[in-house]
């Protein structure tokens, strides 16, 4: 018995091993082919059914422990999508995702298509900012950002070696980033495909379709909270109070990582940073 | 053992090192004043079409396959470097006897590069490598070596004792190459060398075989020292050198150039030259810098003398700074056309010179448990790549500075290996999730209602979503800075809650108190 490895179609693009058995001279093989399958190549081709299953990703903390637990983390190698409409706290886990990452060690990139990273949030959340590369699109039109971004994210999942990818699609408008083709999710899922990196996308509404292995929906609770509940510091008056805390739902709506039915809704509850500015 | 590498024809080599496609072709190199340049040197298929040293190049150029280039000193300097890195590559010691002349010492060099033979061989590729044809010889003795160099091509290993035997059938004139441009010392050559051929003395070999008494007694000490050298068994002790790690290669164009495609490719080849010099050196380089000779426009109006001088061509300079030392002539010149695609000189290019400051290779080991990170050089491509899609300043890392005005940030440069490990000590903090503002750039200009001195309406005619009635506020925060400066502050924020068309969102409102505008600052998210 021997074996070869053969490459698949393009669709796979990943090699198989195929066993190919030895023909005794004189015989005919035993697993006899008729018309276009006499190809030696196709010989014994492994059903489907007997593949190896595709191994589970490695999963990662997003920074929340709350949101951990609803998703088991985010996973490497695959694309995941938090949506919600503004005020839902995408930038928030956004954030919180970058600071894990960072304080991992990892490199991370956050490619902002509308430029709205606030750098003083980042730094409170926790970012080594010297390990973000920050990629500012957004100087012109919503079409010229999503070019940029989309040609910016393109580079830097070729050029590998990234912990976290994040694209910032937050601010631009829903009828806009439906224009990014599905192929280019397709590209990007198969370019992040086997690499240690986590590919994450926030936006509106999910825009990546079936590409995305986790899809969160966030949503505001409406509950704000300005008292300041630094015990450090006496309570300022009503005047110089600002916001403090506020809280969000977060749904999975999609995961493709586990062969489990996706659970209900999860509330999660986020502490505010403002309590810093009492600090500063 | 001594080995000597000689490059023949040394102006010619040096152009062709640049320019190597004119190898096939005849060249001749001129220099002077215009109009009263004469050629200078020709290569071999120059000299068969009847072109020689002394011609006008009024009458070189009657040749109609002839290719004519300017003496450039730069290129033979650069030449000159290659031949010193080269023999420092395979030795410590190494005399720089002349610009295309460089003798090394051999002793004890068998056990790194292996026999005699094969070092001559290697020395000779390395030359090849570096852009230079040469002849490279090995023998007992520097002096040996060095004519069996200039009279033989190629390859030469003369064994211990066999000097004379070996450098016998060359011509006397080998005796006098290399002598400097002093007219005394030419006049004294030029005099020996007509006494020899007077006594029909035509090779080393027969000079060597002369009466050493009868020709002291007519050349002197001159024609005993000119005897040993033709015996080879001439001895001395080397004077070495230490080539100064200067990278600098340069190209004079014919005609200018207008496009960046052609000038790649130009770029390509001093890049090659200048990765081939640092690699024989065992170095890498943390900085380009390209300088290009510009046309200047003016020249075509040459009215005045005032003119004549503004006419002087301008300089473009780019520098290419690199995080880590590298070496990689393809990614140098993908980093340059980027860099020059962003920057374009804006006229055409006459002359182009680059230089290279040779850094230590990096020495780093990466780790199995070490966190994913990009690859310097990848990453430094990817970087120039976004720079050139997003602009310069708008691709980095943040840094905050230390002041409480709002947006107080400066991008830098991306380097994410600098401080690993102060990080990693740093980083033992417990997790902390804070609510992330998005900024809006620039600030949204809002008109605000109050009723009852309260907050009531916000109206924003640029976003359509920043509008609404204000269901919650908090604040206001009011704060101000450098006061004692141009650039003062002061402002009143508001965190509110504006209910839209169909949902609630949360922003900062800023009232500016010394320009008296309301802005929405961004939101909370």
């Amino acid at each position: 018995m021997s074996s070869a490895v053969v490459s698949t179609s393009a669709a796979q693009g990943r090699p198989f091993v195929f066993e190919v058995e030895d023909v005794v001279e004189g015989r005919p093989p035993q697993r006899a082919f008729s018309g276009a399958f006499k190809d030696a190549r196709l010989a014994g081709v492994t059903p489907a059914s007997r593949l190896a299953v595709r191994p589970a990703p490695e999963m990662v903390s997003s920074g929340i422990a709350a949101m951990d637990a609803l998703t088991g983390g985010l996973p490497r190698g695959c694309l995941t999508e938090i949506c919600g409409p503004a005020s839902s706290g995408r930038t928030t886990v956004l954030l919180a995702a970058l600071a894990a990452a960072t304080r991992r060690g990892e490199c991370c990139v956050l490619v902002d298509a509308g430029d709205a990273l606030d750098p003083q949030s980042a730094a409170a959340a926790g970012v080594e900012l010297e390990r973000l590369l920050w990629v500012r699109c957004g100087e012109s039109s919503p079409q010229k950002c999503l070019e940029q971004l989309l040609r910016a994210a393109d580079l830097l999942l070729e050029s590998g070696g990234f912990g976290l990818i994040a694209l910032d699609l937050g601010d631009l408008p829903p009828q806009t980033a439906r224009h990014i083709p599905l192929t280019m999710w397709f590209r990007f899922r198969r370019a992040v495909e086997h690499t240690p990196t986590v590919l994450l996308a926030i936006e509106r509404q999910s825009i990546a379709g079936s590409c995305s292995s986790l899809l969160i929906k966030l949503g505001p609770q409406g509950k704000w909270i300005k008292e300041s509940t630094n015990s450090q510091f006496p309570a300022p008056p009503t005047h110089a109070q600002l916001l403090t805390e506020m809280e969000i739902t977060a749904e999975l709506v999609r995961s493709r990582l586990e062969r489990k039915p996706v659970r209900s809704a999860e509330k999660t509850r986020f502490q505010s940073f403002n309590v810093s500015r009492f600090q500063s | 053992m001594f080995a000597c590498i000689f490059v023949p024809n040394f102006p010619v080599a040096a152009v062709f090192r640049v320019e190597p496609e004119l190898r096939a072709r005849a060249v001749a190199i001129f220099e002077g004043k215009p109009p009263l340049e004469k050629v200078f040197a020709v290569n071999e298929s120059a000299g068969r079409v009847g072109i020689a040293p002394g011609m006008t190049k009024a009458q070189a150029e009657l040749c109609s396959e002839l290719t004519l280039r300017p003496r450039s000193l730069l290129q033979e300097s650069a030449a000159h470097a290659a031949l010193l890195d080269c023999a420092q590559s395979f030795s410590p010691c190494v005399e720089d006897a002349a610009a295309d002349t460089a003798i090394l010492d051999l002793t004890g060099m068998e056990s790194l590069f292996g026999a005699l033979p094969e070092i001559a061989c290697d020395i000779f590729r390395r030359a090849a490598d570096l852009g230079l044809d040469v002849n490279v010889a090995v023998a007992s003795y520097p002096d040996a070596a060095a004519l069996a160099a200039h009279g033989i091509s190629g390859v030469t290993v003369i064994p211990p004792g066999e000097e004379g035997e070996s450098l016998g059938s060359l011509p006397v004139e080998v005796l006098f190459t290399g002598t400097s441009e002093d007219n005394d010392e030419q006049k004294e050559s030029a005099r020996l060398l007509a006494t020899l051929e007077r006594w029909g003395i035509r090779n080393l070999r027969a000079l060597a075989a002369l009466p050493e008494v009868a020709l002291s007694e007519r050349l002197g000490h001159e024609g005993l020292r000119l005897q040993q050298l033709a015996r080879g068994a001439a001895s001395r002790t080397l004077v070495p050198v230490e080539a100064p790690a200067v990278f600098e290669e340069a190209v004079e164009l014919e005609y200018p150039i207008v496009l960046l495609e052609p000038l790649a490719f130009l770029l390509n080849r001093l890049l090659e030259q200048i990765c081939a010099r640092l690699a024989s050196r065992a170095l890498n380089t943390q900085e380009l810098r390209l300088t290009l000779e510009l046309e200047s426009f003016s020249s075509f109006n040459q009215q005045s003398a005032i003119n004549d001088q503004q006419s002087r061509p301008k300089r473009f300079h780019r520098t290419l700074r690199l995080p880590i030392p590298m070496l990689d002539a393809k990614l140098f010149l993908k980093l340059l056309q980027l860099d020059l695609n962003a920057h374009p000189p804006g006229a055409p290019i006459l002359k182009i010179h680059l230089a290279a400051e040779p850094a230590r290779p990096r020495s780093a080991q990466g780790g199995l448990f070490q966190p994913p990170s990009p690859e310097p050089e990848k990453l430094e491509l990817t970087l120039a790549r976004i720079a050139g899609l997003v602009g310069e300043a708008r691709v980095g890392s943040l840094e905050l500075l230390d002041t409480h005005r709002v947006e107080a940030f400066r991008m830098r440069r991306f380097m994410p290996e600098a401080d690993s490990k102060v990080n990693r000590q740093k980083s033992s903090g417990e997790e902390q999730s804070v609510t992330a503002l998005r900024m809006f750039r620039p600030p949204l200009r809002v008109t605000v209602t109050l009723e009852n001195g309260e907050l009531a309406r916000v109206v924003c005619t640029k976003k359509k979503e920043v509008q609404g009635s204000v269901l919650w506020k908090a604040g206001p925060w009011r704060s101000s800075g450098d006061w004692w400066e141009r650039e003062a502050w002061a402002r009143d924020e508001w965190d509110i809650a504006l209910q839209n068309a169909d949902s609630v969102a949360l922003y900062r409102l800023v009232h500016d108190l010394l320009g008296g505008g309301w802005y929405v600052e961004g939101s909370y998210d």
